[in-house]
């Protein structure tokens, strides 16, 4: 079970979240080309090791959460709000 | 090569066993090949064997960094079925299907498939019009489905759960007769000894460090055992696809690893005669029994990306709901071990063959949960593309680019969300 | 094998005799034996079968790791089978059977088996049986004789009548073992002020407590201790997995008879802080000729049966050991009356236990007795580890101890692997960053007092034990090798693997350890190699020359020991597998008669039969209703969410290939998302309720995946939105109101709502009271006729429904269900779930014209893609049969011949008999679409059901094309 410091509701099972996915893509602008879509749509480093990625508290706060994660041993660091004005506005 | 039959067995028992040959070498590598395939599991076997027997490429040599078959080959549930929902899809694996058929005695080592027939069990009207779709495009193909009713489903397995109580009750299953299991390590020994016999060299332990390039174009790896030089690469590397093909150069690939959990009981004495696939809403499991006895079962993802071999509760949790929920008698049955894979989990759900950015490196990955049952048309279409330097008819739709020129393969409708193929 | 009870001692309880059935004789026993003593008390040897060549087999050991005495306990619905006797506790009326074997283990007539083993080497399948036809036909022959003889015991057919639980702890310390190390490391943690778990898988507390002469009282004074600290003692609680984040899986056997409502087994998911492994050590057999036979035991499982049973396993015996455990093995025989024989294979050893005969440099060669142990021939090692037999000692009991192995799978689950100890020649525990610590003998530490010490230090936060060889050095010896060809030397008695077996695959090249672990199926039997694995490493380093380090060891794969698949699922069974969601007016659905279906984990009503109607009976008189009176249907199953705030408006013109943010206050529209791939994602309707307030609601199957979806753009994408969003699906129940009547019915129970054109006209929004509820109307339609939504709280829905079917009904009116909303929605060309497959585009569905050109939006970028723009992509249509007496089916494929040879142009999707029209009618897609294929005939090919029908294509849109019913 891996085990996630959520920010706003403390160490919970990873089963209460949803992955979400990487969090290094950078999403272009709506309008942006076909080309810059394509990559942050199919590309992905898939890194062995350190992996910063999305958790959605889904069975929790509902928190969008950005894990740092190690995808070979599990290990979780830091996990953070995603959304970057939320820590400030929790205090 | 000791050729194996019943007589070889008898002859051997009479002498005390001490006739066998090594099932395949172990050579030192050489300094140049034709091809060299980056990856010993069932798909490099295959490719190098059938680089040799379909296209008389043998100075191949194949590459391991562990042991043979010690990824997904060895991991699997063992399920081979030509079923699915994409047509393009589903001939593909009823070409594999058919290889599969003769394959024992193509490679003179019994591989031990059964086609004892998957059962695709369905809960709902509208489950019951999907199946019929997937029912008629395999006909269309010219492959034997049938649609059973409830009653039909009750007669060939009575100890399913069609009580009241289940949660989504069986309302019929699609059949296919001639998909079954195999022996998964056995594939990857035959295949070994398949290949090695046309001469290739099968170097195990030996681990890809790099790619070598000039000019665009690959000219040999580099290894744990030095320098090998290779006027054409295909990578096979499954759970470790994006790590291989960052050698090259290649940064980014419309591929997840993620892990798959497969699940063994005990040995029981014959409990279950076919293979049964279960889908219901959030709810997703396969079983079977091994010819020793096991069942072998399997369910979902779980769910994040991963490269470590070993699952986590949940999904234990989940796949033993699942398990009760069609077999209400497995209560008392005890599982024996669980582990996992790495699954390549490619953006649309369906697997990736094709030429790369790289001149004459080829790629073979993102098979999803088919790559088991896939081997042997993996192996005879790879080494088609790499004979040849194009995809042939069956192929082509499975470039590296279809996701740019959207021409993705969607078996499962779901989207560029790995997790969810 | 003959062993007797003795007359004194043992944790047994004399006065409570239990008898019980054993392969349909009876037998009695005590209360505290278990399943494997009872019968050792009765003189039974012969318990069990071999996997592959059916020999016999007796009781090998006392705990988890047994080899022989695999039995079915219980009958009927009740069978549990492979229980290792050892492990199940004896209760009054247990039932036994022998497994795989016939007519029983006594007599088996597969042991045939064995007079043909010479042909039965490892891996003996994989070279023959393919047969000579090509094919499978040959071997699927073969193999129902295979499948037969293998496996072990027969599973019940019948669904297990028990119930199981789940259930969650936290705590500073999970300890697993409770003994000496276990049991000191609880105490001392307990007292330091920490929350201590401490799970034993044996069904009595006290490990080697209970096999040493004199343990029983020190383990109940050491027990009363841990009590008295407060530690939360789980007995028969088997920690068998160790995952992420250190939680442990476990289960507890809570009891042998839960009766009609009591729980079997409970799982535990613990997480821990720390985690100490007391889980001890193996004791290693040896491999020797016959060394299976019922009468060979573990040197260390005899002081079990002595002391803790108070049952001795023979009435003669010998003692072979490298180490200095086989010692206190021979000192019980002896102390017990038994006359006993010690062979160390060593040249030194501690002094001879009184009553002892010690043969120095001796090992046992092969075992005599065809059945069971007679004697032993025993001989001295040459230096190439060869022994030839010259003396033959008798006797009925062998009790071997080949040395230890610490018992470090937990640790092996995290990842690391196990390390080889060259002084105590065992694997420990590999390095771990985790809080896991290993104490005792799974330490390698085997003396009595330092596995104390050990406990005590670890829990002081010290460092752990060291090992250490002591003053009389264990031999490192696995295989009494022999130049006998004639006589299996076991290595893994479940599976039949013998030495030669591993040698062999080893010579043809098998030569990792998995590959010879999967070749020869060694170590893949229940106990998960807990027996053979190590033997086999080294016989596997001796063949290729190898160090025991060098040729490493496979990986442990959870669970530890075998758990029931019923204790994993727990509660998740039967109608608690998935939840079962209900809507607001579910009663109310199932008191007027609604027969339910399942829409993912809905239940929604499918039809509301009268008179023994059928569906299609139903759902005809239903959607009749609707077209030309008025019909009510229950849509609270869609998905509802308000989105809130200054920016909602700019937000759901992100979302949506159409325009919202100018959407009239007062209005709704209909509203279609892509996903980031340009792929239809899901469609629905958006109210707009205020400047800063909608209500967007969204397909019953997308609900939740769109909530997360527009929380996910909001809280990583865009950030600066200033928009709230609240689910409020389940909150609120909805009512479709649909029919030409529909403003009489709402004019019934409404009061001061104007429901003319003018005032509420097509796709208005109205605030009203129904029943004394407020509500919201909104002027939609799936079905195509004039129409309203009713929204109300989940808690008014019923007090709305009523008042609303009081109205209706006296008109004519119906209730409908999903069947009749399905056929009106396909007669009016609506797409639902079986055309949004996750694989169209907006022009695949007909509904190009509502991508705004004016803004961006989520998928716009990778619709411009050449596959999604092209032409022979599917597209929708309308089929209805030529003949129009033939029905339609969804599922069948379209092509424009009728023999089709490939997969064709298309298939129908959904399809309805349709009252209106007089005929059936179904969606379509198509290659090409309407522009290649409209008015042609094409073949509907249905080959698993009704075979082929000719169809013509036309517009999806079969009923009032202008929308003048639904406008008005």
């Amino acid at each position: 079970m891996i085990r996630i410091k959520c920010p706003f509701c403390g160490e919970r099972d990873h089963s209460e979240f949803s992955y979400g996915g990487d969090a290094t893509v950078e999403y272009p602008a709506l309008d942006a080309s076909v080309e810059e879509w394509n990559k942050a749509v199919y590309q992905r480093a898939n890194p062995r090791g350190p992996h910063r990625e999305y958790w959605h508290h889904l069975n929790g706060c509902r928190s969008w959460l950005i894990v740092e994660r190690d995808t070979l041993t599990h290990e979780v660091g830091t996990a953070e709000f995603a959304h970057p004005g939320l820590t400030e506005a929790l205090k | 090569m000791s050729q194996y039959s019943v007589w070889s067995v008898l002859r051997e028992g009479l002498r005390g066993q001490t006739g066998w040959d090594r099932a395949w070498r172990d050579p030192e590598p050489k300094p140049e090949y034709d091809v060299v395939i980056v990856g010993g599991g069932g798909h490099g076997l295959a490719t190098a064997y059938y680089l040799a027997k379909n296209h008389g490429i043998t100075n191949v040599a194949v590459v391991e960094k562990g042991w043979l078959g010690g990824g997904n080959t060895g991991r699997n549930t063992t399920i081979v079925r030509s079923n699915y929902s994409q047509p393009v899809s589903t001939q593909f694996y009823e070409h594999s299907l058919k290889l599969w058929e003769n394959l024992s005695h193509d490679l003179n080592y019994n591989v031990m498939f059964s086609q004892r027939g998957q059962l695709g069990l369905f809960h709902t009207p509208a489950a019951r019009d999907a199946a019929a779709k997937r029912a008629n495009t395999m006909m269309a193909c010219g492959i034997e489905a049938s649609l059973l009713s409830r009653e039909q489903v009750m007669k060939m397995v009575p100890h399913l759960d069609y009580s009241e109580n289940a949660r989504f009750p069986i309302l019929g299953a699609m059949l296919q007769k001639r998909a079954g299991t195999a022996r998964h390590d056995a594939v990857a020994w035959g295949f070994a000894r398949g290949a090695d016999n046309y001469g290739v060299d099968i170097l195990q332990q030996t681990e890809v460090t790099g790619i070598l390039r000039e000019g665009g174009k690959v000219t040999g790896v580099e290894t744990s055992k030095g320098t090998i030089r290779a006027k054409k690469v295909g990578v096979a590397v499954a759970g470790s696809t994006g790590h291989v093909m960052r050698m090259a150069g290649i940064e980014r690939l419309p591929i997840e690893s993620h892990k798959l959990q497969a699940f063994v009981s005990e040995p029981l004495k014959p409990l279950l005669d076919c293979v049964i696939g279960y889908a219901a809403p959030g709810a997703h499991f396969y079983i079977s029994q091994s010819d020793k006895g096991g069942m072998v079962f399997g369910g979902d993802l779980d769910f994040y990306n991963s490269y470590a071999q070993r699952g986590n509760l949940p999904i234990v949790q989940d796949v033993a709901e699942c398990a009760m929920a069609i077999l209400p008698c497995l209560g008392r049955v005890k599982l024996l071990r669980h582990w996992a894979g790495i699954m390549d989990m490619s953006m649309d759900g369906t697997h990736i063959m094709s030429k790369t950015p790289v001149d004459k490196l080829y790629l073979n990955a993102g098979w999803c949960y088919g790559g088991f049952k896939a081997t042997p048309a993996s192996g005879w279409h790879f080494a088609d593309l790499i004979a040849n330097d194009r995809p042939d008819d069956l192929t082509a739709a499975f470039s590296l680019d279809r996701f740019e020129r959207g021409h993705t393969i969607d078996e499962k409708g779901m989207g560029p969300t790995p997790k969810l193929h | 094998m003959s062993g007797y009870r003795l007359d004194n001692g043992g944790l047994i309880d004399r006065s409570e005799p239990l008898s019980f059935i054993f392969d349909g004789k009876s037998y009695s026993g005590y209360e505290g034996d278990s399943l494997a003593s009872a019968l050792m008390a009765n003189g039974v040897d012969i318990v069990g079968r071999g996997f592959k060549y059916h020999r016999p087999r007796g009781i090998m050991s006392a705990s988890v790791e047994e080899g022989g005495a695999i039995l079915t306990v219980g009958a009927g619905r009740f069978r549990e089978p492979n229980v290792k006797a050892p492990t199940q506790p004896l209760y009054e009326g247990l039932i036994a059977t022998g497994q795989n074997a016939w007519p029983s283990v006594q007599r088996d007539v597969g042991r045939i088996n064995d007079v043909f083993k010479r042909f039965l080497a490892a891996g003996f399948y994989y070279k023959t049986f393919f047969g000579i036809r090509k094919g499978t036909k040959d071997w699927m022959i073969f193999e129902s004789f295979i499948r037969k003889a293998a496996g072990m015991g027969r599973a019940s057919r019948e669904p297990d009548p028990d119930k199981y639980e789940t259930a969650h702890a936290s705590c500073d310390l999970l300890v697993v073992g409770s003994g000496p190390a276990g049991l000191a490391t609880a105490k001392a943690a307990a007292e330091m002020g920490k929350d201590v778990i401490l799970a034993e898988q044996d069904f009595a507390l006290g490990g080697s407590y209970l096999s040493r002469a004199g343990g029983i009282g020190e383990a109940v004074a050491a027990i009363n201790g841990l009590r008295e600290a407060g530690v939360t003692i789980l007995p028969r609680t088997c920690a068998f997995g160790l995952y992420d984040g250190c939680v442990a899986g476990m289960i507890e056997q809570v009891t042998d008879d839960p009766g009609l409502h009591g729980v079997r087994q409970r799982m535990w998911v613990v997480r821990p802080s720390e985690i100490v492994l007391a889980t001890g050590a193996l004791e290693q057999p040896l491999a020797f000729g016959n060394n299976d036979r019922p009468g060979v035991m573990q040197a260390n499982a005899v002081r079990t049966y002595l002391n803790r049973y108070a049952v001795s396993p023979g009435k003669r015996a010998v003692v072979a050991t490298t180490n200095d455990a086989g010692y206190e093995t021979a000192h019980d025989l002896a102390m017990a009356g038994v006359p006993v024989t010690l062979l160390d294979a060593r040249d030194m050893g501690p002094d001879a236990p009184e009553g002892v005969k010690v043969m120095r440099g001796m090992v046992p060669v092969r075992i005599k007795g065809s059945h069971k142990v007679e004697g032993v021939e025993i001989g001295m090692l040459d230096d190439e580890g060869y022994a030839k037999a010259r003396d033959t000692l008798s006797c009925d009991l062998l009790a071997v101890s080949g040395g230890w192995t610490p018992v470090v799978h937990l640790t092996s689950h995290r990842g690391p692997k196990p390390v080889w100890n060259d002084d105590i020649h065992a694997f420990l525990a590999g390095p771990t960053n985790e809080p896991i610590r290993c104490v005792g003998a799974a330490a390698g530490v085997y003396d009595h007092d330092a596995c104390i010490a050990s406990g005590k230090a670890v829990a002081a936060g010290e460092a752990g034990p060291v090992p250490q060889a002591g003053a009389h050095p264990a031999l490192p010896l696995y295989e009494i090798k022999s130049r006998e060809k004639k006589f299996k030397r076991f290595v893994d008695p479940q599976h039949d693997v013998t030495a030669d077996d591993i040698r062999l695959a080893e010579r043809e090249g098998f030569v990792s350890i998995e590959h010879n672990k999967r070749y020869t199926t060694l170590g893949m039997a229940t106990d998960q190699g807990k027996v053979g694995n190590v033997i086999g490493i080294a016989i596997m380093a001796d063949a290729s020359g190898r160090t025991i380090q060098e040729t490493g060891t496979t990986t442990f794969r959870p669970p530890y020991s075998p758990i029931s698949i019923g204790a994993l699922a727990g509660r998740g069974t039967y109608m608690h597998f998935r939840p079962v969601r209900k809507t607001p007016l579910h009663d109310w659905n199932m008191r007027h008669g609604a027969v339910m279906t399942d829409a993912g984990l809905w239940k929604r009503p499918w039809y509301f039969p009268r008179d023994g109607e059928t569906v299609d009976d139903a759902y005809i008189r239903e959607m009749i209703a609707v077209r030309s009176t008025i019909g009510l249907c229950d849509v609270s199953s869609l998905g509802k969410i308000m989105v809130q705030g200054p920016d909602a408006g700019d937000f759901l013109n992100r979302v949506y290939v159409n325009g919202f943010a100018k959407l009239p206050i007062g209005k709704a529209r209909y509203g279609v998302m892509l996903r980031d791939d340009g792929v239809v994602y899901d469609d629905g309707t958006v109210w707009r309720m205020s400047e800063t307030d909608f209500l967007m609601t969204t397909t019953t199957a997308n609900a939740a995946g769109v909530m997360a979806k527009l929380e996910e753009f909001l809280q990583t994408r865009w950030p600066d939105l200033r928009v709230q969003l609240t689910s409020v699906s389940d909150q609120w129940a909805g009512v479709a109101v649909a029919g030409p009547k529909c403003r009489d019915v709402l004019a019934a129970v409404t009061v001061d709502c104007d429901l003319s054109d003018e005032a509420f006209p097509f796709m208005g929004i109205r605030e009203a009271k129904i029943a004394g509820a407020d509500v919201w109307i909104a002027r939609i339609s799936f079905s195509g006729e004039r129409a309203f939504e009713v929204y109300v709280r989940g808690g008014k829905a019923e007090a709305v429904m009523d008042a609303l079917w009081d109205a209706a009904k006296p008109m004519g009116g119906e209730l409908y269900g999903t069947e009749a909303l399905g056929g009106l929605r396909i007669e009016k060309g609506h797409v639902a779930g079986s055309e949004l497959d996750g694989r169209n585009s907006l022009q695949d569905m007909g509904l190009g014209g509502m991508a705004s050109s004016k803004k961006a939006f989520i998928g716009k970028a990778l619709t411009q893609r050449e596959g999604m723009l092209a032409d022979d992509r599917l597209q929708l249509v309308g089929v209805a049969p030529v003949d129009s007496d033939k029905r339609l089916r969804a599922g069948a494929l379209l092509d424009s011949r009728a023999d089709m040879v490939d997969h064709g142009l298309g298939f129908i999707t959904a399809v309805t008999d349709s009252p209106e029209l007089g005929h059936w009618i179904g969606l379509a897609m198509v290659r090409g679409g309407l522009a290649e294929w409209e008015g042609k005939e094409l073949t509907s090919y249905d080959p698993v059901r009704d075979g082929n029908t000719a169809v013509r294509v036309m517009s999806p849109h079969f009923l009032d094309p202008k929308g003048e019913r639904m406008y008005g």
